[in-house]
């Protein structure tokens, strides 16, 4: 077999953090009942016209910054045209012509080093409505709640090369808009979505083959998936001697396959023209500065911060900040109790490895800032030790309860009545001779199974400061 | 100045995209009507438009918006009032899967 | 005098004076309709219980004066492709059949807020795609004039309406002059206003960059005073314009000397009616001898605009009227094999001939291959035509013109040939195409005994110079009532009349 170089490009789609709709006054929020959230405008009534939210204008402005994009100052909407009942104008109002940013680009890691994937543009557009298919009467239910929720498109160039590459790429994007605040960018409610062109050629070949366009990919995992499925497809067919199609696939996330959505009513051929129900954007020199003022802090900023603010290593605030959401929580965390080193540890080592025991993303985390930093009051003022803190921790993580009544709940609380505990080191020194003669004799490590022998006897719970002092207080008599 | 011959697969293409189905007689009157109409627009060709930017909007506005606030209430009964045939809080269409 | 031979403003005088109440001129204006309606057929729908209470609690607050506008208390008919909340709204077409709006278009709003009753909604061309309001799914509408021909369209019912005396005024829609030629068909006055002026929130659009709301009266006075109250800037309409001088009836008054008027010699070349053109003369020479210079001059590019507007208002429809197919509202096919066959089964049943014939042209023109050669073509036409437009203006105040090249033709004499009736718009078109304000006033009879419109087109945002120059003419002619308004015997055809009678939804109008 020859060898192939595969050569992919994505068109990512990503619903802004926006209140309301793009065009209306609807909110955005998920989870609603059925068609709560539609008004005339985003269920496409007769009459009804489209007004421009302009915060949709200020994220879209705000990622194209971000990815190295040169603004369009005169930008306009268009009208795709094609029939489908979650589109309930059968016509998308999107951008062809003037969209909004064009000419950027995102850096990723490779095994290779640095690359840079070229962003071909980034328009704005309007989401479609949701279709739930019942089985029962075998037919389509239409919600339009989604419909009208603000979108933007970023268009890449062909130049990934891998799965690896996509995901790298995937990553650093959702990086980038998460911490714009412009989107959640949630995979699997749909806030981000990711459409992949593909196409093989020999390897030395500067020739770009036929691609395919795959859609309905909703994990990292289906992407991956559908990428390595789809390069052995198209390489079998080139090695059988026959064509690759020019087509739109869509991956079916239980089959772990594609197959090709062809349909003679689907021409494709989508009539754009200018939207006659919306007026340009004039974007100005003014306006663009005003984004770049009101940007937040990015990640480059954050990691330089996090040295030279919490003296946190490179290595160690590199994975804080991997995801937005983690560094938030950190900074709240820290704000609350001032000890950035601990609130680091916590994340680091416990959280991450909960984190990885569950197959979770960071962005997954869901206890608050305030239970974190009470946890290290707790360990710091001595009412719990370590080994407590940890299953306490694990408490934290899996439903966010409160440290504090947790510990006084389940009696986890360290003992501090010095008589009590003063009785228990009296039993121990008294029960293990020996290491009380080796202690005295100079061998001070003996201290350390003496701590040891009383924690057991108090069952974890002893304020381990508390028993120290007993222990060198008794034994020094 | 360009003759526009309107084929059938022409015709049944625009029927596709219009999402219009015509009897043959329709057909046939449609073709013969869009033909004449075409040949009638194709005077457009005798003008001379190099350089003429397109005018969509007749007027030079930009930058129309609304802040980002939410103004809308439950929009649901409204929105099903009119739906041919409604369920659990949907309007019922024929099945897209497998289309 | 009968109550509904008053204009707008006389009737809201005479409410406002106590001398009628608004439910009186409500309860005149229905009885009109009543009377009337078997002829003329100009309503689809008849509000008559929803009118008479929203005119009680009208007259209350005037009583309580809170309402004290020119048009408080008086009754309205309204184009059937403005939305109005609860009260049926179909576009004449059939895949409206069943629609019911939950709001209603910005326009009618402001009229509801000035005191105006809403009496009805009026017939039309399906989807305002036509020049005669035969392309109507529910029959066709009479000219109160002579019931043999055409009341002009797409906002033929608003005309009638308005000439048969069965409204005192109407609102109409005008996207290649759906406003204007009709009521130079039936002898009544109209304002399309510049581009921007009247929100199109809840017009039902067919060429979204050209159509534009405008008022239907008797007179000049009422239109100006109509057109002063439905425009307005409107946030939910973003081509919506904000302007300071929409006080349109500071431009009544009897003065034109030295205004620049100018007559297009494209405008009365081949394809104009000798009697039409000769009354349209008569009407400048009256201009001239009143003050105004009047001269003839070349345009240019009259010939094309009829192409560039069908192409563009023709691919707009094709995608506005896209929304029609048998999901959220309106008419689902009865049988139909999956999702695709329904939305062809619905639409090809649910709309008309002339609609499916511009939607089928629009597609066309906008698909790949296809848009550049057409759509791109005529808009760059379109931006050669309001640059003629802009010269034009630079030596004249008002360009004067027939609103029509002909009078109302017979029922019947179009539909047949359609690129035929479409050079009907010849005059009025190109004001779409730049956004120019256009009014349209009785000017004259034809030997037939069928009214004549003038035409007086104005530059962008100058409605009231326009108003002028027609109020100044107007002063120098007696509005003529048409017969049927005038209780002249009508002759109605045998054979129509049953027609519409059948299609007509009359029997079951009146509940909604």
């Amino acid at each position: 077999m020859k060898n192939y170089e595969t050569i992919i490009g994505l068109e990512v789609h990503v619903e802004l953090a926006t209140k309301t709709k793009i065009f209306c006054g609807c909110s955005t929020a998920f989870g609603a009942a059925p068609n709560t959230h539609t008004c005339p405008v985003c269920t496409g009534q007769p009459g009804a016209l489209p007004v421009l939210n302009r915060q949709v204008v200020e994220y879209a402005i705000a990622v194209g910054l971000a990815t190295h994009c040169e603004i369009t100052r005169y930008s306009k909407f268009d009208r795709k045209n094609y029939f489908y009942p979650d589109n309930p104008q059968n016509y998308q109002i999107s951008q062809l012509y003037l969209p909004i940013c064009r000419n950027g680009y995102v850096e990723i890691e490779t095994e290779q080093g640095t690359k840079q994937v070229r962003i071909h543009e980034i328009h704005m557009e309007e989401d479609a409505g949701k279709l739930i298919h019942d089985e029962w009467e075998d037919v389509s239910i239409v919600d339009y709640n989604r419909s009208g929720v603000p979108l933007i498109e970023i268009v890449s160039e062909p130049d990934m090369r891998s799965a690896d590459e996509v995901i790298a790429y995937l990553e650093a994007l959702r990086q980038t808009i998460q911490y714009l605040g412009a989107s959640d960018c949630k995979l699997n409610e749909g806030s981000m979505r990711a459409d992949v062109n593909l196409s093989v050629r020999e390897a030395g070949s500067g020739e770009l083959g036929t691609r395919t366009e795959m859609k309905n990919l909703n994990s990292f995992k289906a992407i991956t998936h559908a990428i390595e499925g789809e390069r052995a497809r198209q390489i079998e067919l080139l090695e059988m001697g026959r064509k690759v199609v020019q087509e739109t696939r869509r991956w079916d996330d239980n089959k772990e396959s594609s197959h090709a959505m062809r349909s003679k009513e689907d021409a494709q051929d989508y009539r754009y023209f200018p939207e006659p129900d919306l007026v340009p954007l004039a974007i100005s020199e003014e306006w663009i500065e005003g984004v770049k003022a009101r940007q937040p802090e990015l990640r480059p900023q954050k990691l330089l911060r996090y040295k030279e603010e919490y003296d946190i290593p490179d290595y160690d605030a590199r994975i804080l900040t991997q995801s937005k959401h983690m560094a938030d929580l950190f900074e709240a965390a820290v704000r609350l109790c001032g000890k950035p080193k601990k609130v680091s540890n916590w994340l680091m080592v416990e959280c991450m490895r909960l984190l990885k025991e569950h197959e979770m993303d960071p962005e997954e985390i869901a206890f608050s800032p305030e239970h974190l930093a009470k946890l290290i009051e707790l360990v710091d003022e001595g009412t719990i030790n370590g080994t407590v803190a940890k299953e306490v921790f694990a408490e934290i993580f899996a439903s966010d309860v409160d440290p504090v009544d947790y510990v006084a709940r389940h009696d986890l609380g360290a003992v501090n009545d010095e008589g009590a505990l003063r009785e228990c080191v009296e039993q121990v020194l008294a029960e293990n001779p020996q290491s009380v003669a080796d202690y005295r004799g100079g061998k001070t490590k003996a201290m350390g199974f003496l701590v040891g022998q009383t924690m057991k006897a108090m069952k974890g719970k002893a304020a381990p400061g508390l028993v120290n002092r007993i222990l060198k207080e008794l034994l020094s008599d | 100045m360009k003759q526009i011959e309107l084929t059938d697969e022409m015709m049944e293409y625009v029927g596709i995209l219009a999402k219009l189905e015509l009897s043959p007689q329709e057909m046939d009157a449609g073709r013969k009507d869009m033909e004449e109409m075409l040949d009638y627009i194709n005077q457009l060709d005798e003008l001379d438009t190099t350089g003429i930017e397109p005018l969509s909007h007749v007027f030079p506005m930009t930058n129309v918006f609304r802040e980002d606030v939410v103004e809308n209430g439950d929009g649901a009964t409204d929105t099903l009032k009119n739906a041919p045939a409604e369920k659990s809080g949907g309007i019922k269409a024929p099945k897209t899967i497998g289309e | 005098m009968d109550i509904m031979q008053a204009t707008a403003v006389a009737l809201g005088r005479k409410i406002k004076e106590k001398e009628i109440t608004a439910v009186e001129a409500v309860e005149a204006s229905l009885a009109a309709i009543r009377s009337r309606e078997p002829q003329v057929n100009s309503f689809l729908a008849i509000n008559e219980e929803g009118a008479i209470e929203r005119a009680r609690r009208v007259q209350r607050e005037i009583e309580a004066g809170r309402l004290a506008g020119p048009l408080a208390g008086v009754p309205v008919a309204i184009k059937d492709n403005l939305c109005t909340r609860e009260l049926r709204t179909t576009c004449a077409s059939r895949i409206l059949v069943n629609y019911i709006p939950t709001y209603t278009a910005e326009a009618v709003k402001r009229l509801e807020a000035a005191g105006a009753v809403v009496i009805g909604k009026t017939n039309m061309d399906e989807f305002a795609m036509g020049s005669t309001t035969e392309t109507s799914a529910f029959g066709v509408t009479r000219n109160p004039w002579n019931p043999e021909h055409v009341p002009g369209g797409s906002s033929g019912g608003s005309c009638a309406a308005v000439a048969a005396e069965e409204v005192p005024f109407a609102l109409g829609s005008d996207t290649g002059g759906s406003l204007r030629q009709p009521c130079s068909f039936c002898g009544v006055t109209g304002i399309k206003p510049t581009y921007g002026t009247v929100s199109r929130y809840g017009l039902i659009a067919y060429g979204s960059s050209l159509d534009q709301v405008g008022p239907i009266a008797r007179d000049v006075t009422d239109c100006a005073v109509i057109l002063e109250t439905i425009a307005a800037y409107d946030r939910k309409d973003s081509t919506s314009i904000k302007r300071e001088d929409l006080v349109f009836s500071q431009g009544l008054s009897d003065d034109v000397k030295g205004l620049r008027i100018g007559i297009p010699r494209d405008y009365l070349g081949e394809g104009l009616d000798p009697e039409v053109k000769e009354t349209i003369l008569e009407a400048a020479k009256v201009l001239g001898e009143k003050g105004a210079l009047v001269e003839e001059f070349d345009l240019g590019l009259t010939r094309y605009a009829i192409p560039a507007y069908y192409v563009i208002a023709c691919g707009e429809a094709s995608s506005n009227l896209a929304r029609f197919d048998g999901v959220k509202y309106g008419y689902r096919a009865e049988e139909y094999q999956g999702l695709h066959d329904m939305y062809k089964k619905s639409r090809s049943k649910g709309f008309g001939a002339e609609v499916k014939r511009r939607i089928m042209l629009g597609s066309f023109v906008l698909s790949s291959g296809y848009y550049d050669a057409y759509y791109l073509k005529a808009l760059k036409v379109k931006a050669l035509i309001k640059q003629a437009f802009d010269r034009a203006f630079a030596s004249y105040d008002v360009i004067l013109g027939p609103a029509a090249p002909a009078t109302a033709p017979k029922l019947g004499e179009s539909l047949g040939n359609p690129l035929q009736m479409y050079l009907g718009d010849i005059y009025t078109v190109s004001a779409n195409l730049a956004g120019l304000p256009g009014i349209s006033l009785p000017c004259g009879m034809d030997s037939r005994g069928l009214p004549i419109g003038l035409q007086l087109l104005g530059d962008c945002f100058q409605e009231k110079t326009i108003i002028r120059a027609a109020y100044s003419y107007e002063q120098t002619r007696p509005y003529r009532r048409s017969p049927l308004a005038a209780g002249e015997a009508m002759q109605v055809g045998q054979a129509a009349a049953g027609e519409t009678m059948q299609d007509g939804p009359l029997a079951e109008r009146r509940h909604l």
